[in-house]
C-alpha cells in the first residue's frame, strides 16, 4: 500500500535507465555460449571454401581418430532427421525455390556452406579435428553478382534451369489505387521532367555483437534448444514442421541475446545441425560460431540494383514513379529472404502523393551467402531510392530539396491518407517535423556557408542532405501478411500474472535482444496497472514461459507486443474489479480504479490491486461466480501498420583533394507518436543512425568473381566506432502524430534511424560536389569513389570499367558515370 | 577463434630467449605484445608449435639517452613511446606516429620492436623509423649486430632479423628541435592506414625527411621530395610542388580501400600536408 504512494505520477515518458543493462553489459548472464550442461559436447563445422562445387568425397577417418572426437558426420550420414531450412515467404506461386539442406551431401552453393560437423569433448578439439576432415570437391562455375545472374549463362542451381526466382509486381492502375505509369512518363517526356537513375544497394552484413550460438539438450521430456536468436517461437514451429518432432516436445529458449538487427531472424543450418546431432548422440551439444564464420555464413542483407524512373511536371510535382528492382537472394531463399524487397514495394512512394506507381521486383539466385532481413528490411532500400530521386528532381527544377518535397508530400490535414501503394497512413505531420529539424539544424546558415565555400573554391566543400522518410512498421496485421503469402501472422500475445505477494510477472511473446523491453514494458504496466516499476518482472524468450508469440523484428515489439500487454492488463483490472466489489461490498459501478487501487466513490474505502492478488492466493473470500484468479492474457492483432516519419538533415564536408568525407552536423526530428522511454528511444535512434550512415560511408560485403568473401573480417568489412561518428541532434515534435490504431499511440522506432539516414548522408555528399557536375556517388561513398567522381567530372565525365569490387553494378546504365572506377 | 595448440615459453632474459629460439627454430614464433600475432594465431593463419613471450624480459623495456641517439627497448609499448619526454624532445615524429597506432587498448599492449619486426608495410612505425634513420640492434647466438633502417626492411612482413635472432633495441639518432607530423589517412579510426606520411623537418626548411607508409612492400623514403625540399621555404605552393614527387618509385597495393593510382595521389597530397604541418606552416 505505501509503496504505491512513492510512485512518481507516470512512468511512461520517463528516462528510466534500463533494468537489464547491468547483466547485459557485464556479461554475467546467460548468453547462449555461457551455458554449460553436464556431458555437453562441442561442435565445429567444416565449410566449403568453394562457392559452387560438387562434393566428390569426404574422408573423416583422421578427424575421427583425433583426440576426444566423438563423432564426425556429413550430409550422407543424416536422413530426414536433418530437416530443411525453410522459406516462409514464397512471394509468387511460381517462385523457383532451391532445396536448402542444412548440410548438403552432394553439392555446395556458396563459400562457407557446411559439409561436415565434428563433435568433440571440447571446442578446441572439435576445431582441431575439423581441419583433418578431407573433402574433395569438383569445382563448378559460380555465378556472382546480379547482372551475371540475370544472363543465366552460369546457373547457381543447374537443376532449376534459371537464376531468376520470382517476379513480383504491383501496379497502381491494375490495383485501382492510382493511374497508369507509362502514360504519365510519356507525358512527362514531352512536357515535363523525367529523372532516370540506377542505384545500387550494396550487400551488407548485419554484424551483431554476439556471434550466433546454439545449445541443444535432448535429455528430458522436451528437447530444449537455446539459441542466440530473435525468433524462438518461429524456430519452434519450424523445427516441428521440418524435423518430425512434435511441437509439444520442443522447447526453444532465446536467453539474453546480443543484438540481431534482422541477422538473427533466421532458421539457420547451424541450429538444424545442432538439433540433429544432439538427437543422434543423445547428448547435449553446443556450437558457437567464430566471427569469421559469422561474417561468411550468417545471412547478409540488402544487395539490390534499382532501376528508377520518376516523372514530374515542370514545377516538380511528381506524376509517376516506376521502380524495377533486381534483388540478390544469394544461394538459397532464406526464411523471409524473398519477401524483404517486397516489403519495400509499399514505401517507394514514401510521404508523397504520387498519382501513378509501378513496382517490379525480380529476385535472383547466386552462389553467395543467402540474404535476408537487415535493419529496415526493404524500407531502407525504398527510402534511399525515393529520397535520392527527390534531391535529383529538386536539382533539375532548381529549387531547394525541402521545397520539392513540400510540393509533393501529404499535408497534415489530409490524414488519414490512402497512398498509391494502397496503404492507409493514419497520422503524420511532415510540416511540423521538417520545421523543427530545419531550425535545430541551422539550415539557412549552413546553406549560406555552402555558398560561401563554393564561391571561394574552398578545398573543403559543404553539402547538405535531406531525407524525409516514413516507414510501415509494427509487423503486422495478420490478414495483410496473409494476402502477401507470408507464412505466419503478425499478432502478438501477452499475459500478466498477479503473484501472491503483489508482485507482477509479465510474459510477452516478443523476444528482446538488446531493445530494452524489460524496462519499457515495466513502465507500461506500472502506469496501466498502478504498481511500482520495480515490482514488474518481464519474462520473454522461452516457449515454455511465453507459449504464444511471434518474436521481435520489424519494429513490432512495442506497437504490437506492448498493445497486447495493455489489453492483458485491462483484463486483469476487469477481473479484479469483480473481486474488489465483493470485498468492499460495493457495486462495481461505484468503484474507481486509479493508482493501483479500487476505491468506492464518495467514501474512503478502498483495496489495492496487490491485496486483491493476495486474496486470490488465499482464496478465503471471493464471490461464487468468480474464477479464483485475476491473471489474464491477450492476443492482439493490429488492424494496420503504423507509420512513423521524420525529417533528417545532414551536413557533410568533402575534401575535394582526397575525396575524404566528414560529417559536420546531423539533425533528425522523428515523429514516432507517444514515447514510452525517451532514453531507450534515443538509443534506438543513435544506433539506427550509425548503422544507416555506415551503409552510406563504410560497409560493403564484397565477393570476388569466384564467390569468395573478400571482406571476411573486420579489417576489410568496416564498422564504425564512436570515434568515427559525431554527436547527433535528436529531436521529436512537441505534439506528435499519435498512432490512431493502438491505445498507447506509439509508432515503431527500431529501424527509423537506419531507414532515414543513408539517403541523407549520400544526398549531402552529392550536394557538396554537385556544382562540379556530379549527380551520384555509389555507396559506400569511399574517399576513392568521391575522388574519382571529382576527377572524372574534371576530365569531362570520362568513364572506366568498374573493377571487381562492384560486381553487382550494371555497366553502361544511366547516370552512374561519376561512380565508375571507384573502389576496388 | 581458437588457435592450434602451442607451447608457451616465457624467458626472463635475452640469452634464455635466444636459447629457446635456437632450440625450436622455425617452429617458434616470438610474442612481443601479441597485437598482430594473436589474431593471426586465432584465425589459424599461422600455427607455431612454440610461442616465446618476451614480455617477461625487463631489460627490453624502456627508453634511454645514449648521447647522440635515443635507445628504445624493443618491448616498450606504443603508449610509452608516445608519452616519453625524451622521445618528444629528440624524436617527435615517433611520438606523433605512436599516437596514431590503432586504438588505446592496442597501444598499451603492442610494442615498438614487435611492430617493427612484424614489418607490416601498413604499420605506422616503419616509415618514421626509416625517416629518422633508425638503427636496429639484433641479438643472435653470436652476439649483437646493428642494421640500418634502409637494410632492415626487406619485404612484405620480412626483415633482416634471422630465424635465430631477436630485435632487442632500436637506436634513433637525435633530431632535437625538428618539427614533425604523421599524416594518416583512414576511413575509420581504428584502421590500418590506407596511406600515411611521416615527415620531420629542420628549420623551415633546411632539411626534410619523409617516410611513406603502405606505399610498397616496405616503408619507403620520398627521397625526391626530400631533395626538393632541402633549402626550400615552407610556403604552401613550394611544399606542394615538391610533394608532387612523393610517389616516385612507389609500388602501392590495390585493395578494397583504394587502387594503386589513388594511393599515389594520396601520397602526394598527404606529403604536402605533413610537411607543412611539420614545418609549422
Amino acid at each position: 500500500m505505501t509503496a504505491t504512494q512513492d510512485r512518481p505520477a507516470t512512468e511512461i515518458g520517463k528516462d528510466r535507465r534500463r533494468k537489464e543493462d547491468q547483466r547485459l553489459i557485464t556479461g554475467r548472464t546467460r548468453w547462449t555460449d555461457n551455458i554449460t550442461l553436464p556431458g555437453m559436447l562441442h561442435m565445429a563445422m567444416v565449410r566449403s571454401p568453394f562457392a559452387h562445387a560438387t562434393i566428390t568425397s569426404i574422408d573423416t577417418e583422421a578427424a575421427k581418430a583425433s583426440t576426444n572426437v566423438v563423432a564426425v558426420l556429413s550430409g550422407k550420414d543424416f536422413g530426414d532427421e536433418l530437416g530443411v531450412c525453410i522459406n516462409a515467404w514464397p512471394i509468387t506461386p511460381d517462385q523457383k525455390t532451391p532445396g536448402h539442406s542444412p548440410m548438403p551431401a552432394d553439392r555446395v552453393a556458396f563459400a562457407g556452406e557446411i559439409v561436415a560437423v565434428v563433435v568433440a569433448r571440447t571446442a578446441a578439439e572439435a576445431r582441431d579435428a575439423a581441419e583433418l576432415v578431407d573433402v574433395e570437391y569438383d569445382e563448378l562455375p559460380a555465378v556472382v553478382g546480379i547482372k551475371k545472374a540475370l544472363t543465366d549463362e552460369v546457373l547457381a542451381h543447374p537443376d532449376l534451369g534459371t537464376n531468376k526466382s520470382a517476379l513480383w509486381v504491383f501496379d497502381s492502375a491494375e490495383a485501382g489505387t492510382g493511374t497508369d505509369v507509362e502514360a504519365a512518363i510519356a507525358t512527362a517526356r514531352t512536357d515535363g521532367i523525367v529523372i532516370e537513375r540506377d542505384y545500387r544497394q550494396q550487400r551488407l552484413i548485419p554484424a551483431f555483437m554476439e556471434p550466433r550460438s546454439v545449445v541443444v539438450d535432448p535429455t528430458g521430456e522436451q528437447i530444449t534448444m537455446w539459441s542466440a536468436t530473435q525468433i524462438p517461437h518461429i524456430l519452434r514451429f519450424a523445427l516441428a514442421a521440418t524435423t518430425g518432432v512434435p511441437e509439444s516436445k520442443i522447447r526453444v529458449i532465446a536467453p539474453d541475446v546480443g543484438g540481431g538487427f534482422g541477422g538473427k531472424l533466421q532458421a539457420t543450418p547451424e541450429e538444424w545441425i545442432a538439433w540433429a546431432v544432439a538427437r543422434r548422440l543423445s547428448r547435449p551439444v553446443k556450437y558457437t560460431e567464430t566471427r569469421s564464420e559469422s561474417l561468411m555464413a550468417a545471412h547478409h542483407g540488402r544487395d539490390q540494383v534499382q532501376t528508377l524512373t520518376l516523372a514530374a511536371d515542370k514545377e516538380g510535382k511528381v506524376t509517376a514513379l516506376r521502380v524495377h528492382l533486381d534483388a540478390d537472394l544469394g544461394a538459397y531463399i532464406a526464411l523471409v529472404g524473398g519477401g524483404v524487397p517486397v516489403l519495400g514495394a509499399f514505401m517507394f512512394n514514401a510521404i508523397y502523393k504520387f498519382p501513378a506507381y509501378r513496382f517490379e521486383c525480380q529476385t535472383v539466385l547466386t552462389n553467395t551467402t543467402f540474404t535476408d532481413a537487415y535493419r529496415g528490411a526493404g524500407r531502407p532500400e525504398a527510402t534511399y531510392a525515393i529520397e535520392r530521386l527527390m534531391d535529383e528532381l529538386a536539382a533539375e527544377v532548381g529549387v531547394d530539396p525541402l521545397e520539392i518535397r513540400e510540393r509533393n508530400w501529404i499535408k497534415h490535414e489530409e490524414f488519414p491518407f490512402t497512398t498509391v501503394a494502397g496503404l492507409e497512413y493514419d497520422s503524420g505531420n511532415y510540416e511540423a517535423a521538417t520545421a523543427l529539424a530545419k531550425e535545430s539544424f541551422g539550415y539557412d546558415a549552413l546553406r549560406a556557408e555552402q555558398k560561401e565555400r563554393r564561391d571561394r573554391g574552398d578545398r573543403v566543400q559543404l553539402g547538405i542532405g535531406v531525407s524525409t522518410f516514413t516507414e510501415m512498421c509494427g509487423l503486422a496485421p495478420s490478414r495483410v501478411l496473409g494476402s502477401l503469402d507470408y507464412g505466419a501472422g503478425g499478432w502478438e500475445h501477452a499475459s500478466v500474472r498477479m503473484l501472491a505477494t503483489g508482485k507482477v510477472e509479465v510474459v510477452t511473446g516478443t523476444s528482446a535482444h538488446g531493445q530494452g523491453h524489460e524496462t519499457a514494458f515495466s513502465q507500461i504496466v506500472a502506469d496501466r496497472l498502478g504498481v511500482p516499476f520495480e515490482d514488474v518482472e518481464v519474462l520473454h524468450g522461452d516457449t515454455q514461459v511465453a507459449h504464444r508469440g511471434l518474436d521481435t523484428y520489424g519494429s513490432r515489439s512495442l506497437v504490437v507486443g506492448g498493445e497486447a500487454l495493455v489489453q492483458a492488463v485491462d483484463k486483469v483490472i476487469d477481473k479484479a474489479r469483480h473481486l474488489a466489489s465483493h470485498l468492499l461490498e460495493a457495486s462495481q459501478d461505484d468503484l474507481d480504479y486509479a493508482d493501483g487501487k479500487f476505491t468506492v466513490r464518495g467514501t474512503d474505502q478502498g483495496v489495492a490491486i496487490q491485496e486483491l492478488a493476495t486474496a486470490t492466493f488465499t482464496g478465503h473470500n471471493y464471490p461464487d461466480d468468480m474464477e479464483l484468479s485475476i491473471d489474464a492474457e491477450a492476443t492482439y492483432d493490429p488492424v494496420n501498420f503504423n507509420y512513423p516519419h521524420g525529417t533528417h538533415l545532414c551536413a557533410m564536408e568533402v575534401d575535394t583533394e582526397t575525396g575524404a568525407v566528414k560529417m559536420r552536423k546531423y539533425t533528425c526530428c522523428d515523429d514516432i507518436g507517444n514515447i514510452i522511454n525517451p532514453l531507450i528511444v534515443a538509443g534506438q535512434v543513435h544506433g539506427g543512425l550509425v548503422q544507416g550512415i555506415a551503409q552510406a560511408l563504410w560497409e560493403e560485403a564484397v565477393h570476388d568473381e569466384a564467390g569468395t568473401l573478400v571482406s571476411g573480417s573486420f579489417v576489410d568489412y568496416l564498422l564504425p566506432t564512436a570515434a568515427d561518428t559525431i554527436s547527433f541532434d535528436v529531436q521529436h515534435t512537441q505534439e506528435p502524430s499519435v498512432c490512431t490504431t493502438n491505445t498507447l499511440g506509439t509508432k515503431g522506432v527500431g529501424e527509423a534511424g537506419t531507414i532515414a539516414s543513408t539517403p541523407a548522408v549520400v544526398n549531402a555528399v552529392v550536394d557538396a560536389v554537385r556544382h562540379l557536375g556530379i549527380n551520384d556517388i555509389q555507396m559506400p561513398c569511399t574517399p576513392e569513389r568521391v575522388w574519382r567522381a571529382i576527377e572524372d567530372s574534371r576530365a569531362g565525365g570520362a568513364t572506366e570499367t568498374p573493377p571487381d569490387a562492384m560486381p553487382h553494378f550494371a555497366e553502361g546504365e544511366a547516370n552512374q558515370d561519376s561512380t565508375d572506377g571507384a573502389g576496388q | 577463434m581458437i588457435p592450434v595448440q602451442f607451447d608457451y615459453l616465457a624467458p626472463t632474459s635475452v640469452e634464455e630467449a635466444l636459447a629457446a629460439l635456437g632450440q625450436h627454430g622455425d617452429d617458434a614464433k616470438i610474442l612481443a605484445g601479441g597485437q598482430s600475432l594473436l589474431p593471426v594465431l586465432r584465425m589459424r593463419l599461422n600455427a607455431p608449435e612454440v610461442v616465446i613471450d618476451l614480455g617477461g624480459i625487463s631489460s627490453l623495456r624502456g627508453i634511454r639517452d645514449d648521447g647522440d641517439a635515443l635507445v628504445i627497448g624493443a618491448m616498450t609499448t606504443h603508449h610509452d613511446v608516445r608519452d616519453d619526454s625524451l622521445v618528444k624532445e629528440h624524436a617527435l615524429l615517433l611520438s606523433k606516429a605512436a599516437a596514431e597506432v590503432a586504438d588505446s587498448q592496442i597501444r598499451h599492449r603492442g610494442t615498438f620492436g614487435g611492430a617493427l619486426a612484424h614489418a607490416d608495410p601498413a604499420g605506422d612505425l616503419g616509415a618514421p623509423a626509416l625517416a629518422l634513420g633508425a638503427q636496429f640492434v639484433i641479438a643472435g647466438p653470436g652476439g649483437s649486430r646493428t642494421v640500418d633502417a634502409a637494410d632492415f626492411f626487406v619485404d612484405l612482413f620480412e626483415t633482416a632479423i634471422g630465424d635465430d635472432e631477436i630485435l632487442t633495441e632500436v637506436r634513433i639518432p637525435k633530431h632535437t628541435g625538428w618539427g614533425a607530423h604523421y599524416e594518416k589517412f583512414v576511413r575509420v579510426a581504428h584502421q590500418w592506414p590506407i596511406v600515411a606520411v611521416a615527415a620531420t623537418v629542420r628549420g623551415s626548411i633546411d632539411e626534410a625527411r619523409v617516410g611513406l607508409t603502405n606505399m610498397g612492400s616496405t616503408p619507403l623514403r620520398a627521397t625526391a621530395t626530400e631533395q626538393a625540399l632541402a633549402g626550400a621555404s615552407a610556403t604552401e605552393d613550394g611544399v606542394r610542388e615538391a610533394s608532387q614527387l612523393a610517389a616516385e618509385g612507389t609500388n602501392p597495393p590495390s585493395d578494397l580501400n583504394g587502387a594503386a593510382d589513388y594511393r599515389q595521389h594520396l601520397a602526394r597530397v598527404l606529403t604536402g600536408r605533413a610537411v607543412l604541418k611539420a614545418a609549422g606552416a
